[in-house]
């Protein structure tokens, strides 16, 4: 796992509507950035979420309702990704996620419980199908959650750690083969939870991107109608208005 | 964790574009919603498809052929349809904020078939100049009778000029402004879009307005009335089918439905899946669902054709629709031609999607759609046992948009909850958000 935030990391100024504390990269215009959230019910996907953005963490949280999707920026030193987060909606819990959620991702987190070894099983089941369906270029982040509930086995004289159900060894194995970021997490503590986001925004192919934007319409009486080039945009289309930047 | 059998508000069954927007609706209002489908995939019989579902709902046993490229990219819509870019359905996309989890593109043009040639339906006032559709004098006429269309106000009689569009059937309006049956049929069928003639007795009014939406959806983004969501128009479902999820709906695919049990009383109580029931006080399906309570209405034939090219005549554009009004093929029902290609997302690069399709008046069907299968130049045969890439299904519903679809809507949400839809816009869920993180 990464603990080195060598990077300004994440900004959450923008969200309450302020330019405070911009750096000289204010000027960039921001690059927006699809990801999505994926994994078994219960593993902790929103609370993640919820940390990286709040930075706040809710025990007994019930399972996700009423957010369409949240954003969040990311500053680096050379560009400033505003993530579009989605979140599951609680679709995955009978195996009915829509592929339209990730359409056009650029990036996600897949999650699993560090104390739940099936959980790592539904994991990989969804690396297959972003790698079979979704976006050839996506970036994905395996995010091992919960490392706060493993306890240090007090007697034991090897490493073992008691609750532990997926050895970080073996995971991360699985993730260097699959070509994936690797974490482990704690949405409880905080801990690792900035770095899966700043690890992705460095990764992101920003030229790709950038040479096509998504259209993210923010005026609600209108609709994403995407021009082609040259066409008069009197309608519809237009580079997204986006937030309080 | 919520379990099958607890107790819902509403139990909809099948995951077609009403059910998913009723389901959508009834969240949002506040209602426990569990939502079901015995297919593995979103859209009932409104859902777009990769390779291997069409070939596993069409062609079982086949598999597709490797030059068709990768699976990802085919999105085949089992129901050609295009969206009015003023019409009612967008406003829903839009009231509800569901127009945010997609994007659309224009059809390139809408275009009519008249004494064996293929004609662009005039877009703008240029266009219509030099409209072959037309000859001078007509072009004159007709111009009239557009003004009149667009001048007309119901509560202002000046602009009536004697007419009372509410009455008058839509024959005497025609004949008002001297319009011949050619230039009828064009504005009757591929403007207003009436399947057949019979609209040409009952009053003008409900050709007007169709008019008007035509002319006012033209006019929001220049090329054709129509709109068209990339990924193709599974994405609908999908998209209210994920409001329900934001607003707490359950869902479940690939769960059979066994049976809808009622009570004592006759009325309704639950849904049977397996040995499992969901308790519920309504239920909403499609009609797949009540094979005892529905009765058949007609047929639709359908062919979906993959084409390596344009359809021949319509300018190598990259989108049409096609209407071959009814009276050029001595028919009763118009035949439709709906056509996209790989810049919707809905099939590989160079390929181009037509889905030809009228109502059933014969006992051959196949032969039926012939004159709209000869307008799409070669359709190649791609190898091996798949002959011409042709699938035909069969439904009910054959109109080219989505008005029927909302007035579905619409009818059955008043029905569900005693009251009319009124869309409102709902709080942007970022803006509650941010409400949230202010505090």
């Amino acid at each position: 796992m990464s603990n080195n935030s060598r990077q300004n990391g994440s900004d959450s100024t923008a969200r309450a509507g302020g330019e405070n504390g911009l750096t000289p990269s204010a000027n960039l215009k921001p690059v927006q950035v699809k990801l999505v959230l994926l994994g078994e019910a219960a593993v902790g996907k929103s609370s993640l979420v919820f940390r990286f953005v709040n930075n706040e963490f809710q025990e007994n949280k019930e399972p996700t309702i009423g957010a369409a999707f949240l954003t969040q920026k990311c500053r680096l030193e050379d560009k400033v990704i505003k993530f579009e987060i989605w979140d599951t909606a609680g679709q995955e819990r009978f195996h009915s996620l829509a592929p339209m959620y990730y359409r056009n991702a650029q990036a996600a987190v897949v999650v699993y419980d560090v104390t739940k070894a099936a959980s790592l099983d539904k994991a990989k089941s969804w690396v297959k199908e972003l790698q079979r369906q979704a976006n050839p270029n996506i970036v994905i982040a395996l995010a091992g959650n919960k490392i706060d509930l493993v306890q240090p086995n007090e007697e034991g004289e090897d490493d073992s750690e008691s609750g532990r159900q997926v050895p970080t060894e073996e995971a991360k194995a699985y993730a260097l083969e699959a070509g994936l970021l690797f974490f482990e997490t704690s949405a409880k503590k905080g801990d690792g939870v900035r770095d899966v986001f700043t690890e992705i925004a460095k990764k992101i192919p920003l030229e790709h991107i950038i040479s096509r934007p998504r259209q993210v319409n923010n005026n609600s009486n209108q609709i994403n109608v995407i021009q082609p080039p040259g066409a008069n945009r009197n309608n519809g289309g237009g580079p997204a208005k986006d937030c309080a930047c | 964790m919520v379990r099958l059998d607890e107790q819902y508000d509403v139990i909809v069954v099948g995951t077609g574009l009403t059910e998913c927007i009723l389901s959508g609706l009834l969240s949002v209002d506040g209602k426990k919603v569990l939502h079901m489908d015995r297919n593995d995939y979103y859209g009932g019989e409104s859902a777009s498809l990769n390779l291997t579902q069409l070939y596993r709902k069409f062609r079982p046993g086949e598999e597709p052929p490797p030059e068709l490229g990768r699976d990802r990219d085919y999105n085949i819509d089992l129901i050609p349809k295009f969206m009015m870019a003023n019409g009612e359905l967008v406003k829903m996309l839009t009231h509800t904020d569901v127009t945010r989890y997609l994007e659309f593109k224009q059809i390139s043009g809408s275009y009519v078939y008249r004494d064996g040639q293929i004609s662009k339906v005039p877009a703008s006032e240029f266009e219509a100049v030099r409209s072959p559709l037309m000859r001078l004098f007509e072009k004159r006429r007709a111009k009239k009778f557009f003004e009149y269309m667009q001048n007309w106000r119901e509560e202002d009689p000046n602009t009536h000029q004697g007419i009372d569009l509410n009455s008058v059937p839509m024959s005497k309006v025609y004949e008002k402004f001297g319009l011949e049956p050619g230039t009828q049929d064009f504005i009757g069928h591929a403007m207003a879009l009436y399947l057949n003639e019979s609209y040409l007795n009952r009053p003008a009014r409900e050709a007007y307005e169709r008019i008007i939406l035509y002319i006012s959806s033209v006019a929001r983004y220049g090329k054709s009335p129509y709109i068209y969501p990339l990924y193709g128009l599974g994405e609908l479902p999908q998209g209210f089918a994920r409001l329900s999820a934001i607003y707490g709906g359950t869902y479940m695919l690939d769960k059979s439905v066994d049976e809808i049990v009622y009570d004592s009383n006759g009325q309704v109580c639950g849904v049977r899946s397996g040995d499992k029931i969901a308790k519920t006080k309504q239920v909403i399906g499609d009609p797949s669902y009540f094979p005892g309570k529905v009765q058949k209405v007609g047929k639709v034939v359908r062919a979906i054709c993959l084409l390596k090219h344009p359809i021949p005549n319509t300018d190598d554009v990259d989108s049409i629709q096609l209407v071959i009004p009814q009276n050029q093929v001595n028919r009763k029902h118009d035949i439709y031609i709906a056509s996209v290609s790989s810049s919707h997302n809905v099939c590989a690069k160079d390929y181009y999607l037509a889905i030809v399709s009228t109502i059933v008046e014969t006992d051959n069907p196949e032969a039926e759609i012939k004159p709209g299968l000869d307008l799409l130049g070669t359709i190649k045969p791609i190898e091996d046992g798949c002959k011409d890439q042709v699938f035909i299904s069969c439904s009910y519903d054959a109109s080219s948009h989505f008005g029927t679809v909302c007035d579905d809507v619409k009818d059955i949400y008043r029905r569900v909850t005693g009251k009319d839809l009124v869309l409102k816009q709902r709080l942007r869920q970022e803006e509650e958000q941010r409400e949230i993180g202010e505090t």
